[in-house]
């Protein structure tokens, strides 16, 4: 009989536990969101947002970050584009078309680990290598490269942790009605729809936030990014120039970059989440 | 004239098997990582009927089952021996093309399991990826399958919503009219009823026994009261071995094996 009391402290324990993280670190994320908001808002204007920087921008003069706002996007767009179109693939081969069990199968299940966690400037330094020895400058092209391997990881591990755990029933059914692998790819891939959704947010994030991967292999420009073999501007980047100055104005606007990355991804986030309800309708 | 009698009495000697069974198991050896699954399986399965493997659990009746239209091949580590001819055709047999032997038969699974799709999607399914584009065409398979099940007049208002809508019998039923929708000529079950209530228990064996006068039927089974009520041959499968195969009546009353006489009275399962 005493053994109720001590399950019921040890539940206590663990309840307690998991409020004090679940509200610190809310707390804290909240906390980063109003910092931003408290510091970035005066300074945010239609100006930032619809221009390019002008001469003395980065003294505290007229201009905006429009550059780095477009790049970011086309860079993060284009690079999730990509690993979705060769990530997907290669889960679905991992897991429909081979046998689970060999050793190469094993590996590269491995190697993708390994990939997801390679800090992306690595990953950088790498391209810039290549670059360097192709003669390629920084361009869009090289950070939509750099940026593209940095994500297939997290496209490929996503998906392949969703396809895993599908029920072997969904396999045989489709198989016993004469489907071939790839039309039960298709079943599959409509039966973890919503999990897509999830890598390709993933790999969004990772994509749109990146300093280290873009530094090397994409540079900077105070230009639109109109061709992709130009070096083009970056959202975290434009945020971390303008915060290494010494002018509060600049300063300012570092905070008012930030708001609007993070004002990017949460429409990115609902974006997303508005598809992938409207696509729940067939799903188990 | 003569030889057509001799014919008969042939075929009335062999307990009524037709003269060339529709599923033919020659020297069938299966083995799962190296375990031997199934052991020298021969047998003859007869046409328009229904025949049930029991056994105790783990004896290998599922693999059986499966190693009937090459569901076995997918999985890992599977080493196969020996032939299965359907209609005289080894499915074994290095250019046999698996997609076409498998879409002869209609499996039923231990639980029902809709695809992520409508009801009528998950009908259309089947023909669909066999090429039937036309829309009219579809239609007339979807409703003549799901009347053929006796779901029709239940779902015919709510084709297009999701599959799993449906009361579990009646996904069953669902799932049987998708299998039946591919044209099958056989239909394997594999526990298709353990998931279900008696009352669409019933419903899954009396629909099986209406279908068998088109279909040849194998079923595993664990409950041997259902191989009494629907089947016409038991084949009783211990330690991956055909220990008995014959009509019902006689596997059940009067079987002549040791083996097959404790389990048909309860002291092994």
């Amino acid at each position: 009989m005493s053994t109720i009391k001590s399950r019921l402290r040890k539940e206590k324990i663990a309840k307690l536990f998991m409020q004090f993280a679940g509200i610190s670190i809310t707390g804290s994320l909240f906390l980063i969101i109003g910092i931003i908001l408290f510091k970035g808002l005066p300074f945010l204007s239609w100006e930032m947002i619809s221009q390019v920087p002008q001469g003395g921008f980065y003294i505290g003069k007229e201009g905006g970050i429009l550059n780095a706002i477009l790049g970011s996007l086309y860079l993060a767009g284009l690079s999730t584009v990509l690993a979705c179109l060769l990530g997907i693939p290669i889960a679905i081969y991992l897991n429909i078309y081979t046998n689970q069990s060999a050793a190469l199968v094993r590996a590269s299940r491995l190697l993708f680990d390994v990939l997801f966690g390679i800090p992306s400037i690595v990953y950088g330094a790498i391209a810039f290598s290549i670059m360097v020895w192709l003669g390629i400058r920084a361009s869009l092209l090289g950070g939509v490269i750099t940026i593209t391997l940095l994500t297939i990881p997290i496209v490929v591990r996503t998906l392949d942790e969703l396809l895993k755990t599908t029920p072997l029933d969904l396999k045989n059914i489709t198989t016993s009605l004469g489907a071939t692998k790839w039309e039960t790819a298709q079943v599959l891939l409509k039966y973890i729809k919503p999990g897509i959704f999830t890598a390709v947010l993933l790999a969004f994030g990772r994509a749109i936030g990146d300093v280290a991967g873009v530094l090397l292999t994409t540079g900077f420009s105070d230009n639109l990014p109109l061709y992709i073999d130009e070096p083009a501007a970056t959202l975290p980047l434009a945020i971390f120039f303008q915060l290494s100055s010494p002018i509060p104005e600049v300063q300012g606007r570092a905070y008012a970059s930030a708001l609007i990355l993070t004002f990017v991804i949460l429409f990115i986030v609902i974006c997303t989440h508005i598809l992938a309800s409207k696509q729940k309708k067939h799903k188990l | 004239m003569h030889t057509h009698s001799s014919f008969q009495t042939e075929e009335t000697q062999t307990v009524s098997l037709p003269v060339l069974p529709h599923i033919q198991i020659k020297d069938l050896n299966v083995y799962i990582e190296d375990k031997h699954i199934l052991k020298n399986i021969n047998l003859d399965i007869p046409n328009n009927s229904i025949t049930s493997i029991i056994g105790p659990s783990g004896c290998g009746k599922t693999t059986l089952l499966k190693t009937l239209n090459r569901l076995m091949d997918d999985s890992k580590n599977v080493k196969v021996s020996g032939s299965v001819l359907v209609n005289g055709e080894d499915i074994y047999a290095k250019d046999a093309e698996v997609t076409h032997i498998r879409k002869k038969m209609g499996l039923l699974s231990q639980r029902p399991f809709p695809l992520p799709m409508s009801i009528f999607d998950n009908i259309a399914y089947g023909p669909r990826i066999h090429g039937e584009r036309n829309k009219k065409v579809l239609q007339h398979i979807v409703e003549n399958q799901l009347k053929n099940v006796g779901l029709w007049e239940e779902v015919k208002d709510r084709l297009d919503s999701s599959a799993t809508s449906l009361s579990i019998g009646q996904q069953q039923r669902l799932c049987l009219a998708r299998g039946l929708a591919v044209q099958p000529e056989i239909i394997l079950g594999d526990e298709s009823t353990s998931a279900l209530d008696p009352i669409s228990t019933q419903t899954i064996e009396n629909l099986l026994i209406d279908l068998k006068n088109d279909y040849t039927i194998v079923l595993v089974t664990h409950i041997l009261r259902q191989a009494r009520r629907v089947s016409d041959y038991i084949i009783f499968v211990y330690n991956g071995e055909i220990i008995e195969f014959g009509k019902t009546e006689d596997i059940l009353l009067n079987p002549q094996h040791e083996l097959t006489q404790q389990y048909v009275r309860g002291f092994i399962s």
